[in-house]
């Protein structure tokens, strides 16, 4: 398994932990990432308020430069706003012949062209539909029993367009999170905004979002995200979001592949679980001392006798009582 | 600029706008008032007008009542109403090309589209987004005291994780070439 990867801006910054964890994961199912050489921005959330042409000419540049460059792979992207820009490259340009002729003329001018046979996948398709579960569950040597993840799905990876999930009721995660040993929270709050960039341009309003999410979530272990801006939403705005809300109580934020890495062995700082800012107590805990498997029950064994959690697999712990914010 | 210049210059701008108030309208012509838009957004609730109310006056060419509300801004763009209208219509499409309508008006408008303008413009300078310098050309921009300080938490944070980054400068102009050309197609200076 080849792919072309484009890991957009966030991840070479704010969310490198996406990327170092995505890689990492990649690597571990056997999948080879090239990078597109001379990727640029695909313009985020911001560009559509900007310019009509300049929303399809900027990811287009790198769609073409993946079809010159790494001619016959997909498009991997982790970042959903990454994503959704390219994919509205891949559905309208080809369809609409004016829009088409505007995007030939403007590639042009930097020597490129888009053809249209690359095909855009974000990681969770891929991990989906591209790797069997079978061979994720085989890859599990640190099951996260007794975790509760609670599976955040954003907006833009299901809407508009349905590729490989259900836009309201998305349910991927579910397979996978099981996969780790660790339990899917059941809520309603897995598609909902987080208010993506009104969080710099109308803060209060996205806070009320973010604050709903968390309350939502608040008898899982973590949340577990695709999407850098999510992700930023969540974990940055908290302590201000739990202002807004009394129901909510601080969570930690991770990245699926994180978690998955997590699962299958690597170490914390293999998925670099230091620069997420909101890392509580009660996940470290849980992820370091898992429960123990579920041993066939013997028959007449008193129900009360189970196994010291501290049997787990535990590394050299941080010292105590300094939570990793 | 001459006297004629600044004639140009301003018929330019209002056929400009004319054409993209007609697209938008072309938009949202079959709306039929349901209001499912309304009843999914996920930030109607900080609106003064609905969503249903806003296409209607849209219709109805009322541009300018339109671009004082605040409800186009309050856009976050998670497509719930474009997937749940009956109708089929583009309705988060129609939200960001009223983004665009307001930003080329200019005036009070200006500091509401200033965050996108400022992104974009750091994406045309540098060729992938520098997230530090962006926020500081935004502030700067707004020219509200303010407005740092409430993100001064999370500049630490971002610090204290080693996320703050100065500007590189390795893909710079990479992106000319574009943004050149779609200035001269847009028709925008």
């Amino acid at each position: 398994m080849r792919y072309a990867y484009y890991p957009g801006c966030s991840l070479t910054e704010s969310a490198v932990e996406f990327d170092v964890s995505t890689r990492a994961l990649m690597t571990a199912l056997g999948a080879e990432l090239e990078e597109v050489p001379d990727w640029t921005c695909c313009g985020a959330s911001a560009v559509e308020a900007v310019s009509r042409l300049l929303t399809y000419a900027l990811p287009a540049r790198n769609l073409a430069l993946s079809e010159r460059d790494l001619p016959g792979l997909d498009m991997l992207i982790p970042c959903s706003a990454c994503y959704l820009n390219h994919l509205r490259v891949e559905r309208e340009v080809l369809g609409e012949k004016g829009l088409r002729g505007e995007m030939d003329e403007i590639l042009a001018a930097d020597g490129l062209k888009y053809e249209g046979t690359v095909k855009v996948r974000h990681l969770l398709d891929v991990l989906t539909n591209d790797i069997e579960l079978k061979a994720v569950k085989e890859k599990v040597g640190h099951a996260l029993r007794g975790m509760v993840l609670a599976p955040y799905y954003g907006c833009q990876i299901l809407r508009p367009y349905k590729v490989f999930d259900d836009p309201e009721r998305p349910k991927t995660m579910d397979p996978l999170i099981k996969a780790t040993g660790a339990e899917p929270l059941d809520w309603s709050m897995g598609s909902k905004c987080c208010g993506a960039s009104l969080m710099a341009t109308k803060k209060e309003v996205a806070l009320e979002s973010v604050a709903a999410i968390l309350a939502a979530a608040k008898d899982a272990d973590a949340i577990v995200t695709v999407c850098p801006m999510c992700q930023m939403n969540l974990e940055a705005y908290q302590k201000q979001a739990l202002r807004v809300n009394g129901r909510a109580r601080p969570i930690s934020i991770v990245y699926l592949p994180q978690v998955l890495g997590l699962a299958f062995g690597l170490s914390e700082k293999d998925v670099l679980l230091d620069k997420n800012m909101t890392v509580t107590e009660r996940f470290l805990n849980r992820l370091r001392n898992p429960e123990p498997p579920e041993e066939p029950e013997a028959k007449d064994a008193p129900a009360a006798e189970k196994p010291a959690k501290s049997q787990g697999k535990t590394e050299p712990a941080r010292e105590q009582g300094t939570p990793a914010q | 600029m001459s006297q004629t210049e600044v004639k140009d210059t301003k018929t330019k701008k209002a056929d400009l706008e004319a054409r993209a108030l007609a697209d938008i309208q072309d938009m949202v012509a079959a709306c039929m008032q349901c209001g499912t838009c309304t009843a999914s957004c996920p930030n109607s609730f900080a609106m003064d007008y609905t969503p249903r109310q806003m296409w209607r006056m849209i219709i109805f060419g009322m541009l300018d009542e339109v671009l004082k509300s605040k409800t186009f801004w309050l856009c976050s763009a998670c497509y719930t109403c474009t997937l749940r209208c009956p109708r089929g219509l583009p309705l988060t499409r129609a939200m960001a090309a009223l983004k665009r309508l307001a930003a080329l008006r200019g005036g009070e408008q200006r500091k509401k589209a200033a965050f996108y303008k400022e992104f974009i413009n750091n994406v045309h300078k540098y060729g992938r987004v520098q997230e530090t310098g962006l926020m500081f050309s935004y502030f700067t921009t707004m020219m509200d005291p303010f407005l740092p300080l409430s993100y001064a938490p999370l500049g630490l944070k971002m610090l204290g994780k080693g996320k703050l980054h100065p500007p590189s400068g390795a893909h710079k102009g990479k992106l000319d070439a574009i943004f050149d050309k779609v200035k001269q197609m847009e028709g925008t200076t």
